[in-house]
């Protein structure tokens, strides 16, 4: 028996309408249909989804973790970046 | 109705049975996905078995619920079908079994939606939409294997011609049942049959396996008449009721 393991896959769930998919996890296939199928039983088993996106995690390219520092700490000193600076009149809803 | 009670029985007993043997995979899964999978789909018939028997009781109404059902019972007493009694035999035994009953039940489900007898109707509607997904599970197991590699082709051409000569009882149908399809409570076995048989034919081309010629065909299972392999279940399905009467967690 050949011990050649199935590609893996990384699987997005989106909980209930109007809700983004969330990362939830990684799980092998042999194809996406297998993929999308393991999903539903390994991830939505409480009733966690109403929909399933996978994607095979090669296709993923990631950020270097090394290079965080340059990547994400130059934000850290730029606040004004946030709408933080507004006064907000009294009796304005949906803010 | 005597007809009715029989015929839930048989139904709750393939559903329990069938269980039973899946959850024998519980650890043993190929692969953890396909673990979680088989027992998913075993924990669907249990719990459609728990449903059935638990109507079979009322409708007997000798006090006997779904456990007195599924525990208290001796092997002659139990309905079900030889094929879903069948050991696992290797994952291509496993899947070609549940393809063969998934492509059986999901069109007596769908008749059976349509049942003069509103519970067994609103029992099969539930049913319904689980079995659609054992169907897709099992039949695309079958396609995989039989046409993946030559080890896959050739395990899974060797669980049908295993298992093939079971298929003949899942269509014999008996006074008591003929009784019911007068009443619109059943549907005619020979339209689950056709179902069944063009669903076969085209799981079976795609998977390039061939239904074996052998013309010897099995049956008695549903008359309390079965393989050696029932009592063996039966043991270890009865047996902490056997020895704790009454027991409950």
């Amino acid at each position: 028996m050949s011990k050649k393991e199935w590609p893996l896959w990384e699987v997005f769930i989106r909980s209930k309408a109007g809700l983004n998919h969330k990362h939830v996890g990684s799980l092998r296939a042999a194809d996406a249909e297998m993929a999308v199928e393991n999903a539903r039983d390994v991830y939505t088993r409480r009733s966690e989804g109403i929909s399933i996106w996978v994607v095979e995690s090669k296709n993923i390219h990631a950020s270097d973790p090394a290079e965080a520092d340059s990547l994400f700490e130059p934000a850290d000193s730029k606040v004004y970046r946030h709408p933080t600076f507004y006064d907000v009149p009294d009796g304005i809803s949906h803010m | 109705m005597r007809a009715l009670f029989d015929y839930v029985l048989k139904l709750g007993d393939d559903s329990l049975i069938l269980g039973h043997r899946l959850s024998e995979w519980c650890g043993h899964g190929p692969i953890l996905e396909e673990d979680i999978a088989m027992t998913n789909i075993a924990l669907d018939l249990v719990g459609q078995a728990t449903t059935l028997l638990t109507y079979a009781g009322e409708l007997e109404a000798k006090g006997r619920d779904a456990d007195a059902l599924a525990f208290l019972r001796f092997d002659r007493e139990y309905r079900n079908l030889l094929l879903v009694e069948q050991p696992n035999g290797d994952f291509g035994v496993t899947m070609m079994r549940q393809f063969l009953f998934d492509a059986y039940r999901l069109p007596l489900f769908e008749r059976l939606q349509n049942s003069k007898d509103a519970t067994l109707a609103a029992i099969a509607e539930k049913s319904l939409k689980e079995t659609k997904y054992h169907l897709k599970h099992s039949s695309e197991w079958v396609i995989r294997l039989g046409d993946g590699t030559e080890e896959s082709h050739q395990r899974i051409q060797e669980a049908l011609n295993t298992l093939w000569r079971y298929t003949d009882e899942l269509f014999q149908e008996d006074d008591s049942e003929k009784e019911l399809v007068a009443l619109g409570i059943v549907p005619a076995i020979s339209e689950i049959r056709d179902a069944w048989k063009s669903n076969v034919d085209r799981v079976f081309a795609e998977a390039t396996v061939t239904i074996p010629s052998n013309n010897w065909k099995h049956s008695g299972g549903r008359k309390g008449m079965h393989s050696e392999h029932l009592g063996y279940i039966l043991a270890e399905l009865q047996y902490m009721q056997r020895a704790y009467p009454n027991m409950q967690w």
